[in-house]
């Protein structure tokens, strides 16, 4: 069945990928690919207003909704039109079978009237809601806990100004609320109110659209390589996810700020269960023992790129060019040696997280991290993510940070079973992905996209234009 | 560290060839009760190496707790095991969830490093000298 979904204006790229995740965890394997769009007619595509098609009932409608960060609401539409005769035409010929159900005598009900891009003044709303009595309701109104929720939504042609999304023609949609986001989990778990943080902790609401992204659920096991202070698994784990998280950092997993403000401690400020592993190592060195594979239900991770937090791996750098031979640690220091680190540039720090996950996710688990883009280049090109020959790329969400860099949320998915075969053809195209790429990834180009002034001879060297405003100002 | 992740890690440093099972001595070590989620253990049985397991399990200090042999699946998800205080299954479940090994050492069977266990985080790190080229 169709249904209007409406979203929230942010993170526009996140928005339907979100909903297929959770299509996938409450309909099962394939149904997030089952689920199909549609704009309704005259809309951009960054308008709030989608129709969606779900490979269920109305009740995974609702599932999807309640777990979801970026709907709005589900509604089953009645009816819509560009003016009110035309809405109140539609809603008629809406069948009353679909209807009468939810109009009975017995039933309570709300009508809230929204809007997109424009205010409507509370008269015109008591004016609106008149004007529905053409629908024959017959149940008791409760503004407090209704059965039915109805509402009656309106968007204008105002062009695009406004930081909004061009609507071609004002439209008017009418509909019963199936399902609506609990968004009351982000105050609840916003960073400034968590007792340990970093200076790279994942905001909230990203992360749980990791966590939803990676189908994050009871009995599954979810596994950040670079937990730092568990930002990522804490949402994974309030989905129910058992976790694990790794870091290089000994003082971070092991330390944090004292007793009462470390990882653990994170998970018990929200009554949640901690990891059940949290461990110091090497992304470039993983200690799992030989043979081992296909452990986790998902990686999600927020690899280090150098501009918040550099990545470091094992072995000096010096080290690691064969300029020295390693540094032999005299045996009574063997217990409190510090190693040295080198630093781990994005390219190989990737190469290793996606041949981490070939071999260590389930068949169908879930790669999600996220990976640096420079908007000065041509944004389009997909080939500029890397690839492996177990994993199909199943949505690019790109969050703009600034005029000149981005970053793309990438969602992979385990199609194929690692062998060593693959694993050579996988070293082959990594090889071929670092020659294209080293280029503005080892140059410094991501470091000066970042911190270094736009323009050059005196004329920017980005056109400030080529992207739609109010996806920067708002995305 | 719980024995779940022991059965996982082994030591990767240079010139060892399995590094695995990574031998456990225990210094400070406690239980705590989580809820048995049977679909998990179900998923997770067939990754598990026993023989590490029970050695591990002994080596906590719970010697009795695990069987030498791996009990069939069979006999793990009978009917209503979960609730039955001493089967195989909450066994199982206290020995790979619920044993914290808060403070003590990894040691590599082969090259006889060691890995320090602090506050429950293992230290896998190498030092210089210990990176495979």
């Amino acid at each position: 069945m169709w249904y209007l979904c409406v979203f929230y204006h942010r993170l526009l790229d996140y928005r339907r990928p979100e909903v297929q995740s959770l299509a996938e965890i409450f309909g099962g394997p394939g149904a997030g690919d089952a689920v199909e769009w549609r704009m309704p007619e005259n809309h951009h595509a960054d308008s709030p207003f989608h129709l969606v098609r779900l490979p269920g009932d109305e009740r995974l409608a609702a599932q999807i909704a309640n777990r979801s960060l970026l709907v709005k609401g589900i509604y089953e539409l009645w009816g819509q039109g560009t003016t009110y005769e035309e809405l109140e035409k539609a809603i008629k010929e809406y069948p009353d079978e679909r209807k009468l159900p939810y109009l009975t005598p017995e039933s309570t009900f709300k009508i809230i009237v929204d809007s997109f891009g424009k205010v409507i003044s509370f008269q015109e709303q008591n004016d609106i809601i008149k004007g529905l009595a053409y629908i024959p309701f017959e149940g008791r109104v409760d503004l407090k806990k209704p059965e039915h929720k109805f509402f009656v939504m309106e968007t204008d042609d105002y062009g695009s100004q406004n930081g909004l999304p061009p609507v071609v023609q004002k439209t008017v949609f009418f509909g019963r609320e199936v399902g609506a986001a609990d968004r009351h989990l982000l105050p609840t778990y916003q960073l400034k109110s968590r007792k340990y943080i970093g200076p790279t902790a994942m905001d909230c609401e990203m992360a749980f659209l990791m966590a939803n992204q990676g189908l994050a659920r009871p009995g599954k096991l979810v596994y950040d390589p670079f937990v730092g202070t568990g930002s990522i698994l804490v949402a994974a784990a309030h989905f129910g996810a058992m976790t694990m998280g790794a870091d290089i950092d000994i003082r971070v997993v092991r330390d944090g700020r004292g007793p009462d403000c470390n990882i653990w401690s994170n998970f018990e400020q929200y009554k949640l269960p901690e990891p059940l592993c949290v461990l110091r190592a090497d992304n470039n060195l993983p200690p799992w023992r030989t043979g081992l594979k296909e452990i986790f239900d998902a990686i999600i991770c927020d690899p280090p790129y150098g501009v918040r937090a550099g990545g470091r791996k094992s072995g000096g750098r010096k080290l690691l060019k064969g300029i020295i031979s390693p540094y032999t640690v005299p045996e009574e220091k063997r217990g409190t040696h510090i190693p040295s680190t080198a630093p781990y540039s994005l390219v190989e720090c990737v190469h290793d997280l996606l041949h981490l996950a070939a071999r260590m996710l389930v068949m169908g688990g879930r790669l999600v991290f996220f990976y640096p883009v420079v908007r000065e280049d041509d944004f389009t090109d997909v080939a500029k993510f890397p690839e492996h020959p177990c994993f199909k790329l199943v949505a690019s969400c790109e969050q703009i940070l600034s005029l000149r860099y981005s970053r793309v949320l990438l969602t992979m998915v385990k199609i194929g079973p690692y062998t060593e075969e693959v694993e050579k053809m996988a070293e082959e195209r990594h090889r071929e992905f670092r020659e294209n790429h080293q280029k503005w990834m080892e140059e410094g180009n991501l470091h000066s996209a970042v911190f270094s002034p736009a323009e050059q001879d005196g004329k920017p060297k980005f056109d400030k234009d080529s992207k739609p405003k109010y996806r920067g100002k708002y995305v | 560290m719980r024995l779940l992740t022991h059965n996982f890690l082994a030591s990767n440093m240079k010139g060892v060839s399995t590094g695995y099972p990574l031998g456990l001595e225990v210094v400070k070590s406690t239980i705590k009760e989580v809820e048995l989620n049977a679909d998990f253990l179900r998923g997770i049985l067939p990754k598990l190496d026993w023989r590490a397991l029970a050695a591990a399990t002994s080596a906590a200090g719970y010697p009795d707790l695990l069987p030498a042999e791996q009990p069939s699946e069979a006999e793990f998800f009978a009917e209503g095991a979960a609730e039955f205080e001493d089967s195989p299954i909450r066994r199982l479940h206290r020995a790979l969830l619920e044993i914290h090994i808060d403070e003590g050492t990894l040691v590599c069977p082969e090259s006889g490093r060691t890995f320090p266990i602090q506050k429950g985080v293992p230290n896998m790190i190498l030092h210089e000298d210990e990176v495979r080229a």
